[in-house]
């Protein structure tokens, strides 16, 4: 926990945006999680990846919905709406408010208790739908505060503070999001800003429900000697599969793409994100060959990070229900309501 | 044999046929030749929780009076499923009469010394006259049709006009149509004597009415109220809300040009998700709605606790059916009375509103909204089974062109800029509502919805004081409520009495005709037909000026009669509970006599 709230004063030499913000415009409430957790990491890299992007705050949504990473909204960007709904439903409040404005930014921030118990139903359908979303699970393995019980994304084999052993099988976030047929699928790391920031600014542009499983050291219940998602664990094991940039359409023109180990992939937005292949034989535009990935560096006890699967061509919610561009709720009343002569006509039928 | 009695538009015809037949067009066919001619007519559809092979029956009654409720007598019984000979043939009232298909004859099995049996061999007619299986089938049920025009002294004209209408894109089944109706039609009136005295006769047009069914009316309604947003999970007896709301929104709201569409409909993957859906929507500035039933308000209560403590608005609407559980999803009850009024845990209540007919289905889906918007709190409607997928006549709907809808309390840009400090909770005119933004439109309204505890800010809390300084809050805003929600109607007797009777949705067809019956045994009976909750000060001043007051309803725990003596000050002796929740709907003599009986015996002791 911060206890020195920093004041919020332009001083000279302060960078701004596009839109003329400062870094610091971006930001939110101050954290009330653990000091060192992960997740808090995290937020300075969104609040980070904001601001390059020039998202106006208005135009963001927070979402989230209960546990240590649902608390995360609160704490960036004070000028964007945030709804902390009930637990494991943020998906289906994001869809609604999407269907509502489909202009708005979406972010929902999640955590493996709350995507991968009791809100997995919501979770696979969100990817289902493939709303325009960045989807981001905060993954630390345990309930922290509920003080560390083990949640489904704990690996099998897997201690506790307490020195209990989990015995279940885990959720793989990654792999079970790219069998359900997510548009966009990566992993990162809470400690890696390199590679987070690139990651969260692609999934941010990209037009579909993007999932993005960010494994974040709970250090009060699982830092530990025999935790699979501590600091030191992930460090040793972490093993980068692809490193992403993204190119924002205002600079497309001067960007240069290499050949060879990279892939640049063309948003509908008009953005392209930047793909540098760390491992030669890894094909994110394949399913099949993900997973298989994926498997085997499981086996080798490898945590696979990067943007691990993309597919920019499936048309997202709006795209699937041919719904108008504009945003629902700017309609007027008249271009809603048939009115009385519709009306009388279509009780004729009804005679 | 008893004289049978001229019954004329004043009938029951019941009509048993085998799910999935095709019987519905028969059926609805029926329906309508008695509407045009002038008839008064209801039609209750009592069908099974199956797809094709359970019996299925469609009960039409005609009534020169008006009267809409159920009557539980049967004059003419067309058996068509050899399933239910047995229960078809006790159920038809003495003096009346059955039609079955005697292309296998069961004379010994359907026999009752007290009313006519008529067998048609309507199969083997079909299957003379018919080359292919499928019309074979189908055209059975349309000969039966036939056969009751003949018995019936139905306009056979009006039939002609009727599938000219109905298939006016397929001559060719019209004519197998007309065909099926002319083999039924001329073998009874070459067969038995026509009309029967239980017959229709042209009684008007019945111009400025339509036959709708409730949950028609209701997705029109949410269509002309403007609403955007429709989630929902598909549950009987709810989901013809969302088919009729898809298909005028197909009709009315798509772009005639590129195709785009001026709604969004998400079928979600179940009920929590679907009332999480409404909420994020109308928190973001659309007006959306989900139907439902019980069970889907039972998973809802999580997120109807959140939209009234966040203050989102929300539009909630409940087709009952029987409970508990799952219950007779195809029967109709109004058992969710305090499950929408106190749902969800912790110190809630909501605003319902009680639709008594198709009619103020379609009104009550346009004030809806308007008081979701107004109270930013979830509002239920609560129809039922009976209303909602039965078959109603009622006035023509009418559209006000100068209604505007009332979005309530929110801030745009130019408001904000004029305020120093935009406080989401905070009470500035005093009835307890306060004012909200919208995301998307300014950084200087941006608030945080939560769940958790929060102050007048929108920031959490754990402290006492604001915690409780929210929640009486609520309280003021609950008086509001009071004073928006419609009225309960009074219907006063001719004399002064000291009888009343209070009802409210599907049951006010039993009681309005209880009512006329009650006076003939000379008992006088003031009417309050509740609209809704919570209650206004006429329905406490009904309780006090009555010395009894019989509560009509279709449940058996007596749940409105319970929100009376939560609600207003202490009636309980006063009230005397008729009820009436074996699914099916209440019939007029279920009243009168509750009512009648309940008085004699007071008298007697």
């Amino acid at each position: 926990m911060t206890f020195i709230r920093k004041p919020k004063i332009a001083l000279p030499g302060q960078k701004t945006n596009d839109l003329g913000l400062y870094l610091r415009d971006y930001e939110g409430s101050m954290s009330t999680l653990c000091a060192g957790c992960g997740h808090d990491s995290i937020t300075a890299s969104l609040i980070q990846a904001l601001w390059e992007m020039s998202i106006a705050p208005e135009q963001l949504i927070k979402l989230s919905g209960i546990g240590c990473s649902s608390k995360t909204p609160a704490y960036f960007v004070h000028g964007a709406h945030g709804f902390n709904s009930v637990h494991g439903r943020m998906p289906s409040v994001a869809t609604g408010a999407s269907a509502a404005n489909r202009d708005l930014i979406c972010i929902g921030i999640s955590g493996d208790g709350d995507s991968l118990s009791i809100g997995f139903g919501q979770f696979a359908h969100v990817i289902r739908r493939n709303l325009n979303m960045l989807y981001m699970i905060e993954n630390n393995g345990v309930y922290g505060l509920t003080k560390g019980q083990f949640s489904a994304a704990a690996d099998p084999g897997s201690t506790s503070k307490k020195g209990a052993v989990n015995v279940m099988q885990n959720i793989n976030v990654v792999a079970t999001s790219i069998s359900m047929g997510a548009s966009f699928v990566a992993r990162a790391f809470s400690g890696d800003r390199e590679q987070l920031i690139p990651l969260l600014k692609a999934a941010i542009a990209h037009p579909g429900c993007a999932v993005l499983d960010i494994v974040s050291p709970c250090v009060t219940f699982n830092d530990h000697v025999g935790s699979t998602k501590s600091y030191a664990y992930i460090r040793d094991h972490s093993h980068a599969a692809t490193d992403v940039d993204l190119v924002l359409p205002a600079d497309a023109i001067s960007a240069e793409y290499k050949e060879g180990e990279t892939l640049a992939i063309k948003l509908h937005g008009g953005s392209t994100i930047l793909l540098k292949k760390v491992d030669a034989e890894y094909d994110p535009t394949s399913r099949a060959k993900a997973l298989a990935y994926l498997e085997k560096h499981r086996d080798q006890g490898q945590v696979v990070t990067g943007l691990l699967f993309i597919n920019e061509d499936l048309p997202d919610m709006h795209g699937i229900f041919k719904t108008s561009t504009k945003p629902m709720k700017d309609f007027k009343f008249h271009e809603l309501s048939p009115g009385s002569d519709a009306l009388a006509k279509l009780q004729q039928g009804m005679k | 044999m008893p004289a049978t009695q001229n019954r004329i538009n004043d009938f029951v015809l019941k009509i048993g046929t085998v799910n999935g037949t095709g019987s519905a067009s028969a059926n609805s066919l029926l329906m309508k030749a008695l509407f045009r001619m002038g008839i008064p007519v209801t039609g209750k559809n009592m069908f099974p929780s199956n797809i094709q092979g359970l019996p299925t029956w469609y009960e039409i009654r005609a009534n020169h009076q008006g009267y809409m409720s159920r009557d539980s007598r049967v004059d003419v019984m067309v058996a068509m499923n050899a399933q239910t000979y047995q229960k078809d043939l006790s159920e038809v009232s003495p003096g009346g009469f059955l039609i079955y298909d005697s292309t296998w004859p069961r004379e010994r099995m359907l026999h009752r010394n007290d009313i006519i049996v008529l067998g048609v061999p309507l199969s083997k007619l079909c299957n003379e006259n018919f080359s292919t299986s499928r019309l074979r089938i189908l055209m059975k049920n349309i000969a039966y049709v036939g056969v009751l025009v003949a018995l019936m002294n139905i306009d056979l004209e009006i039939i002609r006009t009727l599938l000219q209408e109905s298939f006016a894109s397929k001559p060719k089944v019209i004519d197998s149509n007309l065909k099926a109706i002319m083999l039924g039609y001329d073998y009874a009136k070459k067969n038995f004597t026509c009309p029967l005295p239980v017959r229709a006769e042209v009684m008007g047009d019945n111009s400025g009415h339509i036959l709708i069914d409730g949950n028609t009316a209701i997705g029109l309604g949410c269509v002309y109220a403007g609403a955007t947003v429709g989630a929902w999970y598909p549950i009987t007896p709810s989901t013809s809300v969302m088919d009729a709301f898809t298909k005028y929104c197909e009709m009315f709201r798509t772009d005639e040009k590129t195709g785009e569409k001026r709604f969004c409909i998400v079928q979600a993957e179940d009920e929590l998700a679907a009332a999480g859906m409404v909420l994020g929507a109308n928190w973001a500035g659309a007006r959306a709605f989900t139907p439902t039933s019980g069970p889907g308000i039972s998973l809802m209560s999580e997120f109807i606790g959140f939209a009234y403590y966040a203050e989102i608005p929300s539009v909630f609407i409940d087709v009952q059916r029987v409970g508990p559980s799952t219950g007779m999803p195809t029967r109709t009850q109004q058992c969710d009375l305090m499950l929408c009024a106190y749902a969800s845990h912790g110190d809630t209540r909501h605003p319902i509103l009680f639709p008594s007919n198709p009619g103020e289905c379609f009104e009550m889906a346009v004030l809806v909204f308007d008081l979701a918007d107004r109270l930013q709190t979830p509002v239920f409607i609560l129809s039922d089974l009976d209303i909602g997928m039965n078959d109603w006549m009622v006035p023509e709907l009418n559209w006000d062109e100068n209604y505007q809808p009332d979005r309530g309390k929110v801030l745009g840009v130019e408001e904000l800029a004029d305020m120093d400090r935009f406080v989401r909770y905070l009470d500035v005119d005093g009835d307890g509502i306060t004012y909200r933004t919208l995301p998307g439109e300014d950084p200087k309204g941006a608030y945080f919805v939560r769940g958790s505890g929060h102050n007048r800010y929108g920031a959490y809390t754990e402290d006492s004081s604001q915690y409780q300084d929210l929640v009486d809050r609520l309280l003021i805003k609950w008086e509001t409520v009071k004073s928006l929600v419609p009225a309960a109607v009074l219907n006063k007797s001719e004399w002064r009495t000291q009888v009343g009777i209070i009802a409210y949705g599907s049951s006010d067809a039993a009681v309005i005709e209880a009512r006329d019956e009650l006076v003939e045994e000379g008992i006088q009976a003031d009417y309050l037909r509740i609209r809704a909750f919570p209650f206004g000060q006429e329905v406490t001043d009904f309780l006090h000026d009555h010395e009894i007051i019989f509560v009509v309803e279709q449940n058996r725990d007596a749940q409105m009669k319970s929100l009376l003596m939560l609600e207003t000050n202490d009636v309980a002796d006063r009230l005397v509970s008729i009820l009436h929740y074996n699914g099916m709907p209440i019939p007029s003599e279920c009243v009168v006599r509750g009512i009648s009986e309940h008085l004699k015996s007071e008298a007697a002791a």
